[in-house]
């Protein structure tokens, strides 16, 4: 009988409600009284030295509030880049300024150039057209390995070369590394893409600076994953404003993906602006802007290479990737190929050498950062990718060859610098080879044949790291800030629950999930727990929530508290029926003291608590509010295995997915239908790389993918109803719900398995194709076949 | 967008009176014209509404001729035809999505002649008339390359008259982005002869593949078209295929669209 209330139950979100009627509150909703709009003029060339901007005309149009151009953000700071990473040498990254608004330079397409305020959009709108740019054009960077080229035009005239920093992780040792190379029985080479993508959320980015006079302080609304975060970064870094003076609120934000974690020059000038016109400014992107303004994801090209003995054991992977910063370092950037990336190479293998190498490049192309996955995919893709191609040149299973290399011993210490605390990938293999029907693979590809199609099939594992942590460990590897998160549980006097949480919930069900945990442990409804978070003028200092952390890390912090909650209770409980508070027991809200038949209900201590007449005043304070900061001793490491069934329309090179499998291991979990949604949702990002979208620019650096007449993003027919199962649970061992995150490795798992299965699809139809490049377009799935 | 002037008039006359203004501009669903304006891509001075023009709502099934008014959306035409000209209809019925086939024109779209567009393909392939308020012209006259027409300046198509073929049938191979038509074919058999009609190819426009006609007229069957190839030179090529892959999928719609018609 499935649980209908707590942990392990299934209640439907009950946020929809509110989303699903139109009574969400999404920062556009927002509008402050007085408040002017600002109008962006952005750059449409990738590469120029402003040599003058005319204003003149421009403020002189109607409505005109003031118009801001790069020298007005002289004496501000930059934006900050969030991660420090130290390269093979010892020495620090390159990291450039950052400007608010260009200042000299034009760097990209979509760069800020100037701002106009006005009363009205229309009129900033108008007041943007008249004003006069003179530019020097420059030649841009768009080729990653042509950027790093002897002679290349430099992105950063300070910096000595497009070069962010060349790493190395795993094994250092390049002898070594040939050496086992050197001594393989066979070594598998693959050269691939990881392409460049577009989050596109469905609601665009908004800020909105307000400024008051008569207490000096400010309020920024934007739509962010992590408003704490927005406001250390803007107050300490970019503007210099007093953090207790600023307020951070992203209240209903729809989707992320990661696009919304990163602060925003956008945030940072609508804060200043609406200080320097002395009324808020407001500004929500249109889908055009935040195509050449969100933070791009992926972008990495790589060669890996697998060496194997002569059973087919994993012997060494040695990996190089030239992965693209953009023109600027945004927040999260350089942590994404370097430590989220590198320290996953290990993948569900026991391969005992792994040397990961990584150069980051500057280019003439909207800066890129995490997008749902954040490095992990693109380790997961050329893994998973490089052994189906060992497999097939060695004639072996690909099942059976990733079997034979899994880890099944844990804790395991993998030789790139992790140690994966559970899981049980055989587990995992054996519900995947269940829910897939493996064996009624040869049937289904005889009966696509007959119908003059090729069917394929393709699997891969995966295995991921959330809630990075802890915060003294990723500190010494370039970290600016720490990775815990926090929780406050305020009971009320009369039992019901706020808790206020530093994650954020943009689509993740917080508001669902967070209470159920809270409401098992005290044994009291659902109902009568609310969650509090977006806004830093309510809850504690929390992180924010990307990298699948949420209840690892802040459901953590809220277990903590609550149980500090339980414990004070259980005292007022103690005193109330004259017994030692050890004996008190808590179940389904009531109090009852051991061995008797006492009892108080969860009511009765509450209104105690605040109401405390007959209380232990001199040894207990009134109320019952606790706080707890979380900072995890470890990742959590997710796991599992995908199989994609597709079949390939020989004349078009149309590719339709026909099945998708998953089975997950993400430890305990709390409510199973959201896990359903995010592993769906990651899916269809998955599938959306693979066969859909990519973020193209020509050598100009205008980016020809710039809208979704060109973005091709996936629809709901564009992916198959899933069988999706994570029965099998190895719990995480360190913490104290014994859960792992979900909400990425939809989206990490699910590139390879597609593009195996095409790969598996077209060798059935006799053609002798090992890779294509995604996304798997019917042009690229076609030129392949007549290649 | 900028300001403009907004005229809704009832007649035909009112219309083309008001479109006399300089940079007026005639409107028909905006599917194409509204988001143009929203970018601020285009500056009329004044739009002229013909959705309030009963004349040009009008559809008639005249025994082997369908006419259909110029203010017709696709959801009515895809309603009206099916029975018909099911052809017709079942392209209508996949141009877009509910939301462009509930307000987007007939009229509006093929003023429009966006290369990558549905029915240009319709219209050359069925060999329509277009009915304007000062003549009529043949589709072979009317579709003059990317986004040009045989229309003068002010000139409104009032309808359109499509002959009703034996048989016909529209294959469309998606964009995978914009869902228009990466390559679309109309293929239609008339006693007087085929007219096959590709859309979304052609770097210049919809045009009509004379030598599949050809063929067809010989035998209206995927097999008469074997060997034959349009020259891939003239064909887009483009982030979502290359001249070579459009020029293929030319030959492979036209077999699908002559086998589907039956």
């Amino acid at each position: 009988m499935p649980k209908d209330n707590g942990i392990g139950a299934s209640p439907k979100r009950r946020e929809d409600v509110r989303f699903l009627t139109g009574a969400g509150n999404y920062t556009d909703d927002i509008n402050v009284h007085g408040q002017a709009h600002v109008h962006f003029l952005r750059a449409d060339v990738a590469h120029a030295t402003i040599n003058s901007i005319d204003t003149s005309a421009a403020e002189a149009m109607p409505g005109v509030v003031k118009i801001f151009t790069g020298a007005d953000f002289a004496e501000v700071g930059g934006i900050p880049c969030g991660w420090g990473v130290t390269d093979r040498h010892g020495n620090p990254q390159q990291e450039p300024r950052h400007p608010i608004i260009a200042d000299g330079t034009i760097r990209h397409v979509g760069e800020i150039v100037a701002a106009v305020v006005a009363d009205t959009l229309e009129q900033a709108r108008d007041a943007a057209e008249a004003i006069e740019l003179d530019l020097g054009d420059k030649p841009a960077v768009v080729d990653m390995a042509a950027a790093l080229g002897d002679g290349s035009t430099k992105v950063h005239e300070d910096l000595t070369s497009n070069l962010c920093y060349d790493w190395v992780f795993g094994n250092p040792d390049d002898d070594a590394v040939q050496a086992a190379f050197d001594s393989a029985a066979h070594v598998t080479t693959l050269e691939l893409v990881n392409n460049r993508l577009v989050a596109n959320p469905m609601e665009p980015r908004v800020a909105i600076g307000d400024y008051s006079r008569g207490t000096d302080e400010y309020t920024l609304h934007t739509t962010s994953q992590n408003p704490h975060v927005i406001r250390l970064l803007m107050c300490a870094f970019v503007l210099g404003l007093p953090e207790h003076k600023v307020r951070v609120i992203a209240p209903d934000v729809g989707g992320g993906f990661g696009s919304k974690i990163f602060h925003y020059a956008e945030e940072a000038f609508c804060t200043f602006a609406a200080h320097a016109c002395g009324r808020a400014v407001k500004w929500t992107s249109t889908r055009s802007e935040a195509f050449i303004s969100d933070a791009h994801g992926r972008d990495h090209v790589t060669k890996i290479e697998l060496a194997l003995d002569a059973d087919n054991n994993f012997t060494a992977l040695r990996t190089n990737t030239m992965a693209n910063m953009g023109a600027y370092l945004s927040t999260f950037s350089t942590s994404v190929p370097s430590y989220l990336h590198g320290t996953l190479m290990a993948g569900n293998y026991k391969t005992p050498i792994v040397q990961v190498n990584v150069k980051t490049v500057f280019t003439n192309t909207v800066p890129v950062d995490a997008y749902r996955g954040a490095g992990r995919p693109e380790a997961t893709f050329q893994l998973e990718r490089v052994i189906d191609k060992a497999a097939r040149e060695l004639g072996a299973d690909p099942i059976a060859l990733r079997r034979q290399n899994f880890i099944t011993q844990f804790p395991y210490e993998t030789p790139v610098a992790l140690t994966y605390d559970t899981g049980d990938y055989v587990a995992t293999m054996d519900k995947l080879e269940e829910v897939a029907d493996v064996a009624g693979f040869a049937a289904r590809r005889a009966e696509s044949e007959k119908n003059g199609k090729l069917r394929g099939f393709g699997i891969n594992c995966y295995i991921e790291a959330c809630g990075i942590a802890p915060s003294n460990i990723v500190g010494m590897l370039g970290a600016r800030a720490g990775l815990y998160d926090a929780a406050t549980v305020r009971v009320n006097a009369t039992g019901t629950v706020s808790v206020f949480v530093g994650a954020h919930s943009h689509g993740q069900g917080h508001e669902t999930s967070f209470p159920q945990v809270v409401a098992e442990m005290i044994g009291i409804d659902e109902s009568m727990v609310d969650i509090v978070h977006g806004d830093t003028g309510r809850v504690p200092f929390g992180m924010g929530t990307y990298g699948s952390r949420s209840i690892a890390v802040c459901g953590s912090a809220m277990v903590r508290a609550t149980e500090k909650i339980i414990a004070k209770a259980k005292k007022i409980a103690a005193h109330l029926m004259e017994a030692s508070d050890a004996d008190i027991e808590l179940k389904d809200g009531q109090f009852t003291v051991a061995g008797t038949d006492k009892s108080v209900a969860w009511g009765d201590v509450t209104l105690t608590a605040y109401v405390p007449h007959n209380y232990p005043l001199e040894e207990l304070e009134p109320g019952l509010e606790e706080t707890a900061f979380y900072d995890p001793a470890n990742f959590t490491y997710p796991s599992g295995a995908y199989a994609c069934e597709v079949e390939v329309d020989p004349d078009t090179g149309k590719v339709s997915i026909e099945r998708f499998s998953a089975a997950d291991d993400f430890g305990n979990i709390i409510n199973p239908m959201i896990v359903d949604g995010q592993v769906h949702g990651g899916l269809g990002q998955g599938i959306g790389q693979a066969l859909l979208e990519n973020a193209a620019y020509d050598e100009d650096g205008q980016l020809l993918s710039a809208s979704f007449m060109d973005y091709a993003m996936p629809r709901a027919d564009d992916v198959p109803f899933y069988q999706v199962d994570h029965s099998c649970q190895t719990p995480c061992t360190h913490n104290p719900l014994g859960v792992k995150g979900c909400g990425e490795a939809g989206a990490i798992g699910s590139p390879p398995a597609v593009v195996n299965a095409v790969i598996d699809a077209l060798q059935s139809g006799g053609k002798n194709v090992t890779h294509i490049d995604m996304p798997l377009s019917p042009a690229r799935v076609w030129a392949a076949m007549n290649g | 967008m900028y300001e403009f002037e907004f005229e809704k008039p009832s007649t035909v006359a009112e219309a083309v009176a008001a479109l006399a203004d300089e940079d007026a501009q005639a409107l028909g669903g905006g599917q194409t014209l509204i988001p143009t304006l929203k970018q601020r891509l285009a500056m009329p001075s004044k739009l002229v509404s013909l959705t309030g023009i009963p004349q040009l709502k009008e559809l008639s099934d005249n025994g082997g001729m369908l006419t259909i008014g110029g203010a017709v959306t696709h959801a009515e035409v895809a309603a009206a035809a099916a029975g018909s000209y099911p052809a017709l209809a079942e392209l209508a019925s996949h141009i877009g999505d509910p939301a462009v086939r509930n307000r987007g024109t007939i009229g509006g779209s093929l003023a429009n002649n966006d290369p990558a567009a549905c029915y240009p393909a319709a219209a050359l392939g069925s060999g329509a008339t277009i009915v304007t308020n000062a003549r009529e012209i043949t589709a072979d006259d009317y579709f003059q390359g990317l986004f040009e027409t045989a229309l003068n300046e002010g000139e409104i198509i009032t309808a359109v008259r499509f002959p009703v073929p034996e048989k016909a049938n529209y294959q469309k191979f998606l964009q995978p982005a914009s869902r228009f038509a990466l390559v679309g074919v109309f293929a239609a058999k008339y006693a007087a002869g085929v007219r096959v009609a590709v859309t979304g190819a052609s770097e210049e426009g919809v045009f009509r593949w004379h030598e599949a006609e050809a063929a067809l007229d010989a035998s209206f069957a995927p097999d008469a078209l074997n060997g034959l190839s349009v020259d891939a030179g003239s064909m887009i090529g483009d982030l979502h295929g290359s001249k070579e892959y459009r020029a293929h999928l030319v030959g492979v719609m036209t077999k699908r669209a002559v086998a589907a018609a039956g």
